[in-house]
């Protein structure tokens, strides 16, 4: 079972509270929206998170103001 | 009970001026100094929280004190009170929009971000409602300290409300009028 940090592009608003507390898996593009460090296709929507970064995460998912952040399991292929 | 209500109405009112600017700061997602964004969300919520449980304090010290005559129907519904009803009522609804903002904003996770934002909106609403009932039913309006908060936190909160109207607010409003750097 791997984690997956999935962004909601619909509702998320760039405000950066993700990419403070996920400083080494998001940065911020020119308009202010998160992008995953390195990654590429899918996996800027459904960021695999290592077991270091689980609890910034789950911070990230609380905090965010526009809802947009949720946690999944999915299984390794 | 009458002096305690009165200190902790001020109390009150001043952290609801603080988390109103904290939760304008917020909202433009801008850093500020030291503090980083998650920070301010944090400190907003708390600063509001802590509010409502002045106000909390405020009007049970009230509803217990001999020389307010509060019913407790006048907790919940407005302008029945025997003194000053208009300017006690607006206190009234003032703890309701304050309760209603509250729990739905405890709630965010659970009702979903359209519900908590519209009510959430009311914070607006709660501000004045709650300013008003202090100038018009405390019994400190005449003494200059309370009039030097009461003028602070409106020339505060019209400052931030006109920033939060200007086009600049946004911390990001650079690039999506768009100018990329």
């Amino acid at each position: 079972m791997k984690t997956q940090l999935h962004i909601d592009w619909t509702s998320c608003d760039g405000r950066g509270l993700c990419a403070e507390l996920l400083p080494g898996v998001l940065d911020r593009d020119d308009w202010g929206y998160p992008v995953a460090r390195g990654k590429a296709g899918r996996e800027r929507t459904d960021v695999p998170l290592r077991d270091a970064d689980l609890e910034a995460a789950q911070e990230a998912v609380v905090l965010c103001p526009k809802l947009a952040l949720s946690l999944h399991e999915r299984k390794v292929q | 009970m009458w002096a305690f209500g009165r200190v902790s109405g001020f109390v009150a009112l001043a952290l609801f001026t603080g988390s109103v600017l904290l939760g304008i700061l917020n909202r433009s997602g801008r850093p500020l100094m030291v503090l980083p964004r998650f920070s301010i969300s944090l400190l907003h919520r708390n600063v509001a929280l802590l509010a409502a449980v002045f106000l909390g304090l405020h009007v049970g010290s009230l509803l217990l004190d001999s020389f307010a005559k509060l019913n407790p129907v006048d907790v919940v519904v407005p302008f029945l009170g025997s003194f000053q009803p208009f300017w006690q009522g607006l206190g009234t609804v003032g703890l309701d929009l304050v309760l209603a903002v509250v729990v739905t904003g405890l709630l965010r996770h659970r009702i979903g971000q359209r519900t908590f934002k519209s009510v959430h909106w009311l914070s607006y609403g709660v501000w004045p409602v709650a300013m008003a009932h202090a100038l018009g039913n405390g019994t400190d309006v005449s003494s200059g300290w309370f009039l030097m908060l009461a003028a602070a936190s409106a020339v505060a909160i019209a400052a931030a409300l006109l920033w939060r109207l200007s086009p600049s607010f946004l911390e990001t409003s650079h690039a999506r009028q768009g100018n990329l750097p």
